[in-house]
């Protein structure tokens, strides 16, 4: 589907913010979901970028950050012109609104993006903790904070907010509240971590797990991570998993 | 409107345009872009007599216009397709193409005589550079092509296309292995064995360390090849690699190929197939020429 590049943002150095319109997507997207950009320049594949935000029923919100080749082309494309978009595609995460008061929302890095869109699905405003790698690197916390009922954030180097891992906090929240269910995204020894004190604990943790892929909708079976024994697609079966059963 | 129907060794497609194996899975993804009823035939991603779990993740990589895949063959066997995929996929009106894989020529032999008659054709996968047995293995040797061309024949109940691998030093030789073996059909070309690295981690990005190559990269590679086969048989010709739009599905018939197969670029535009279906019946009406068989072979060398 063409889409209008409506409003670009650059928050931070390599980070960019986009809106699209594209009322067709917009009306059937979960939080969760993705959409397969094609970038152009010389990147040849679409690149997988989260959805972030909906608004007005109208507007794709989606953050990503220049990485190489294609997200390069991407952040050159100007307001008014259009953008070829595949999507949603994938299943989103599963919301469980009766007790969304307790959900715990945990982002790491780029992961954080789908977790907005997440928060404001949920019903009730959950907790949210956000891990950065220091103090540049802290973003969107205004509007994760209007989202959330409490957000925590943590950095690596203490520079600010809590000093540690977002895993130190999640096992404070687990103290001193009830966590009733998980949903986190981010890199893979943190959601890896994660779902292991989900398991141990006997709270469900869903992950949203990145694999390079190809088409995006399933036929391709480029994109596979191991599941409870199997080969599962991460575009088409995920990207969000149950954590306890995937092999990170 | 040009006559776009084509007979594939006494199969009639409705048109030219079939799927690249393992690009599309069992059609069930794409249908929900278009009705698989336009397509003039189904090529399904290979089959085996057991499950086969593939190569584990990165399985795909971005090259110079193209890419590098390392699936090996993942599938959920013979008998689960026949089970679960086979009836839903009966209800188009499109030729089905079961695309045979295995480690030994009696795995082949096996998958033949599971799918019997279940589907319109077969092709015969001894291309894939992608497993470390079978696969490639079997379709870079004359004399192996000849034998498994010949014994999977032998039990086959629809004709047999033999899928060639672009790997070798003499492609028509292997193609007149094939024809000697008995087969009804070729389809060339299967992805070229490649590598990429990645210069940051300096590891290959691939799992595998290696993959099949395809996409627009290929293209000329590809269209050389069918030319070659062209001149050494008769056999009716599948082509493939590389074809993204109807000019670059008119080379591949100009140079000899009686139908086409897009693949990479379905994986990149999902209606690639019915783009590249619609832009030939456009260039044969633009230049008037009335049936899509009358340009095959119609290069004029210098
Ligand atoms: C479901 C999903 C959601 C994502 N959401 C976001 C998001 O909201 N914001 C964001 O900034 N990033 C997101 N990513 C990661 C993003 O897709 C990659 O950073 C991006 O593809 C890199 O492309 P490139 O052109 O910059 O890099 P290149 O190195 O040029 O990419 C080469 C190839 O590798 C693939 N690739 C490289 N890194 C990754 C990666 N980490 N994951 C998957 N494929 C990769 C590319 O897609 C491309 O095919 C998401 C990934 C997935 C799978
Ligand atoms: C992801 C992927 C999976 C493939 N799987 C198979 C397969 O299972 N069997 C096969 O014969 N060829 C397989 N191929 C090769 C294609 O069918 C085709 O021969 C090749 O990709 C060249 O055409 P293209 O450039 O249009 O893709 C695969 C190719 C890709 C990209
Ligand atoms: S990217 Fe093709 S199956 Fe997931």
């Amino acid at each position: 589907m063409i889409c209008e590049l409506v409003k670009k943002e650059q928050p931070k150095e390599h980070i960019y913010d986009f809106t699209v319109l594209c009322p067709e997507m917009a009306e059937q997207a979960k939080a969760g979901q993705f959409l397969h950009i094609l970038c152009g320049g010389d990147a040849y594949l679409r690149r997988p970028i989260s959805i972030c935000d909906v608004t007005e029923g109208k507007y794709l919100r989606f953050i990503f950050e220049v990485r190489g080749e294609g997200t390069k082309s991407l952040a050159e494309k100007k307001v008014g012109e259009s953008i070829d978009i595949l999507g949603p595609l994938g299943n989103g995460f599963s919301l469980h609104p009766e007790d969304a008061e307790d959900a715990l929302l945990i982002g790491g890095g780029i992961g954080i993006f789908p977790l907005l869109n997440l928060a404001k699905e949920l019903g009730n405003k959950p907790n949210v903790i956000l891990g950065f790698r220091n103090k540049d690197a802290v973003m969107m916390e205004d509007e994760f904070s209007a989202a959330s009922s409490k957000l925590m954030i943590a950095t690596d180097d203490g520079s600010y907010g809590f000093h540690g891992l977002v895993t130190d906090l999640l096992k404070q929240q687990m103290e001193t509240g009830r966590v009733s269910h998980i949903y986190t995204c981010g890199p893979t020894p943190m959601m890896r971590a994660i779902a292991e004190i989900g398991k141990e604990h006997n709270i469900p943790v869903q992950v949203s797990l990145e694999e390079r892929m190809g088409c995006g909708v399933g036929a391709c079976v480029t994109c596979t991570c191991m599941v409870n024994g199997g080969r599962k697609r991460v575009c088409k079966d995920g990207p969000v998993f149950d954590g306890a059963e995937v092999e990170f | 409107m040009a006559e776009m129907k084509v007979n594939i060794a006494g199969v009639e497609w409705k048109n030219p345009v079939t799927t690249g194996s393992g690009t599309f899975g069992f059609g069930r993804e794409y249908n929900e872009y278009f009705n698989l009823s336009e397509l003039g035939a189904v090529c399904l991603k290979a089959l085996s007599a057991v499950p086969r779990l593939g190569n584990p993740s990165p399985r795909i990589a971005e090259t110079p216009k193209g890419i590098l895949n390392s699936v090996g063959l993942q599938n959920p066997g013979a008998e689960v397709f026949l089970e679960r995929e086979l009836p839903w996929l009966r209800q188009f009106d499109t030729k089905l193409i079961a695309n045979l894989c295995g480690s030994t020529i009696e795995d082949y032999v096996k998958v033949a005589e599971m799918m019997g008659d279940s589907v319109d054709m077969f092709e015969l996968n001894i291309s894939c550079p992608n497993v470390k047995e079978g696969g490639m293995a079997f379709g870079t040797n004359a004399k192996m092509i000849e034998e498994i061309t010949q014994k999977v024949k032998a039990v086959s109940k629809v004709p047999l296309i033999v899928k060639l691998s672009p790997n070798v030093t003499d492609i028509a030789e292997m193609a007149r292995a094939a024809e000697a073996g008995g087969a009804d059909a070729l389809s060339l070309i299967n992805t070229l064995f490649g590598m990429k690295i990645d210069v940051k981690t300096r590891r290959p990005v691939l799992y595998n360390n290696m993959g099949g190559l395809s996409g627009p990269a290929v293209k000329p590679v590809a269209v050389r090849m069918v030319y070659q086969v062209r001149q050494a048989v008769k056999l009716p010709i599948i082509g493939m690699g590389g074809i993204t739009t109807g000019e670059d599905a008119i080379e591949f018939l100009l140079a000899g190929a009686n139908a086409v197969a897009v693949g990479t670029a379905g994986i990149v535009d999902p209606y690639a197939w019915i783009r590249v279906r619609d832009e030939i019946e456009a260039y044969l009406d633009e230049n008037h020429i009335k049936d899509v068989n009358d340009i095959v072979g119609m290069v004029e060398m210098h």
